[in-house]
C-alpha cells in the first residue's frame, strides 16, 4: 500500500521526464530517415554501377526521392520540437 | 551604354535603400539611428549571467521586434526596429526601442518576455498591469524578418531587372559577368524543373512563378546563412513565409485544375462504387490529399532550414558550455566544434539550393498533374 502510494507521488513528478518522449521521438525519426535514406543510396549506387551513363539522372532522381524522405522525418522533428517548448 | 543605364539603375536602388534604411531608423527617441544599449541598472548582476544555450538558440530563430546586430560584454549594439499596431482601428506606430527589451510599457503598450502571450505586443492600463480585458492589438511591425525580406527583394530586384535589362540591349550575345552564373541556374530552373513536370508545350507559362519561387527560396536560404547583418535573419525559417509560399502553389493548382484533375479527386476512375457512396471515403481522402500536399511543402523547407540553424547554434553553443566548465576543455571543443561547423555549414549550401529545387520541382509536378488530359488505359500485348 505504501510503495502504491509512493508511486503515485513520484507519477505527479514525472512531467520533465515526459520530455524524455520527445528524445526518443527524434531517435526514431532519425532511424528511419537513415533507414530510408541509405534503401535510396544502396539501390542508386547498384543502378549506376549497371548502367554508368546513367549517373545524371539517378543522381537528380535520388537527391529528389531523398528530400522527399526527409521532409517526412523532419514531421517528427517538428513534433518533437514542440514537445518540448510548448 | 549598358554601363550608364546600370548606373541609374543601382543609383536609383541606392536610393530607395536608403530610404527604407531611413525609414527603419525612425523612432520617436531622441538617440536616434543605431542605439547603443546599457544595461539596465535593475537587471543585477547581467554580465555574470550563465550562458543559456537554449535561449540563445531560439533567440536566433525566431522573429524579433530589433535586429541584434553584437553583444561585447555590457555593449549591445541592435538596430531598433518599427513597432506598428492596429488598436481598434487606430493606427499607433513608434520605435522597439522604447521597449526596452521588454522591461517597460510604452504609451500603454507592453512586450511580453514570458507567460501566455510571451513575444507579443499586449495592452497595459496605467500601473503596468496587463489590461486583460483588452484585445491584444492587431501586430504590423516591420520585424526583423520583415527587414529581410525587403533586403532580399532589392537583392532579387537588382540582380535579375540588371540581367534582365542586358538580355534586352544585348540579345544573341555571349553572357557577361552576372548573367553567366545566373543564366546556367535559369536554364537549370526551365530544364530540369519546368519541362519534367510540366510538358515541354505547357512550361511557359508557369516560368515566372517556378523562377520567382525557386530564386526567393534559394537567396532567402542563403542570407540566412550569413551570420551579420544584412543576413542571418532565418526567413525561410519563418513557418509563416514557407505556409505563404506554399499557399501560392495550392492556389495556382487549385485554379489550373482541369475537368480530369477534379475527377480523379471526387470521382476516380477503376475505383469500386462502394467506396464513393453512400460514405465517400475515396473522395475524402483524395481531398485530405490535395491538402497535405501544399502543408508538407510547407513544413519541409521550415523544418529542414530551422534545423540547420538549431544544429549550427548548437555546435557553437557547445563551445561555451564546456567552456563555462574549464577554460581549455572549452578551447579543446572549440576546435572540434569549428571543423563540424564548417562541414554543416557546407551541408547547409547544399540544402539550400536542394530545398528551393525541391519546392520548384514538387510545384511543378503539381502544376503538371493539375493539367493531365485523360489517358485511355492501354491494352498492353506482350512483346517479344
Amino acid at each position: 500500500m505504501s510503495l502504491l502510494s509512493v508511486l503515485l507521488q513520484e507519477a505527479a513528478n514525472l512531467a520533465p521526464v515526459a520530455k524524455m518522449g520527445a528524445g526518443i521521438g527524434a531517435g526514431i525519426a532519425a532511424i528511419g530517415a537513415g533507414i530510408g535514406i541509405g534503401k535510396i543510396g544502396a539501390s542508386a549506387l547498384e543502378s549506376i554501377a549497371r548502367q554508368p551513363e546513367s549517373v545524371g539522372d539517378i543522381r537528380s532522381n535520388m537527391i529528389v526521392a531523398a528530400a522527399l524522405i526527409e521532409g517526412v522525418a523532419f514531421f517528427a522533428i517538428v513534433v518533437c520540437l514542440l514537445i518540448l517548448f510548448l | 551604354m549598358v554601363r550608364k543605364l546600370l548606373s541609374t539603375v543601382r543609383l536609383q536602388i541606392a536610393i530607395i535603400t536608403l530610404f527604407v534604411a531611413g525609414s527603419t531608423f525612425a523612432n520617436t527617441n531622441t538617440n536616434d539611428t543605431v542605439t547603443t544599449h546599457h544595461v539596465q541598472a535593475h537587471e543585477g548582476a547581467h554580465d555574470e549571467k550563465a550562458f543559456d544555450a537554449g535561449a540563445m538558440i531560439i533567440d536566433h530563430i525566431v522573429d524579433a521586434h530589433e535586429w541584434h546586430i553584437l553583444t561585447y560584454n555590457d555593449f549591445h549594439l541592435s538596430i531598433p526596429l518599427p513597432v506598428i499596431l492596429i488598436d481598434n482601428g487606430k493606427l499607433v506606430s513608434f520605435s522597439s526601442s522604447n521597449f526596452h527589451h521588454g522591461h517597460d510599457a510604452y504609451k500603454g503598450y507592453k512586450l511580453m518576455t514570458e507567460g501566455d502571450n510571451k513575444g507579443k505586443i499586449i495592452k497595459v492600463t496605467e500601473d503596468g498591469t496587463v489590461d486583460a480585458s483588452a484585445k491584444i492589438p492587431l501586430d504590423f511591425s516591420i520585424t526583423k524578418n520583415v527587414v529581410s525580406l525587403f533586403i532580399s527583394l532589392l537583392l532579387l530586384c537588382l540582380i535579375f531587372i540588371s540581367i534582365a535589362n542586358r538580355y534586352k540591349k544585348h540579345p544573341d550575345t555571349a553572357p557577361k559577368g552576372l548573367q553567366s552564373i545566373l543564366e546556367p541556374i535559369i536554364l537549370f530552373v526551365r530544364d530540369d524543373i519546368a519541362i519534367p513536370g510540366l510538358g515541354k508545350k505547357k512550361y511557359k507559362r508557369f516560368m515566372p512563378f517556378l523562377l520567382t519561387v525557386f530564386f526567393f527560396i534559394f537567396f532567402n536560404n542563403l542570407l540566412g546563412l550569413v551570420p551579420i547583418f544584412p543576413g542571418g535573419a532565418n526567413l525561410t525559417g519563418n513557418i509563416a513565409i514557407t505556409m505563404v509560399l506554399a499557399l501560392f502553389t495550392f492556389v495556382i493548382t487549385t485554379f489550373i485544375g482541369n475537368k480530369n484533375y477534379w475527377m480523379h479527386i471526387f470521382n476516380a476512375p477503376g475505383v469500386p462504387w462502394w467506396l464513393k457512396f453512400p460514405i465517400p471515403l475515396m473522395p475524402l481522402v483524395e481531398f485530405l490529399g490535395v491538402l497535405t500536399k501544399p502543408f508538407v511543402l510547407m513544413v519541409r523547407l521550415f523544418a529542414n532550414i530551422t534545423a540547420g540553424h538549431i544544429i549550427l547554434l548548437g555546435f557553437m553553443s557547445l563551445i561555451f558550455i564546456f567552456g563555462n566548465m574549464n577554460i581549455f576543455a572549452g578551447y579543446g571543443v572549440s576546435v572540434f566544434s569549428i571543423a563540424f561547423g564548417v562541414f554543416m555549414t557546407m551541408l547547409e549550401l547544399l540544402v539550400a539550393f536542394i530545398q528551393a529545387y525541391v519546392f520548384a520541382l514538387l510545384s511543378s509536378i503539381y502544376f503538371g498533374m493539375a493539367m493531365e488530359e485523360h489517358h485511355h488505359p492501354e491494352e498492353h500485348t506482350t512483346e517479344h
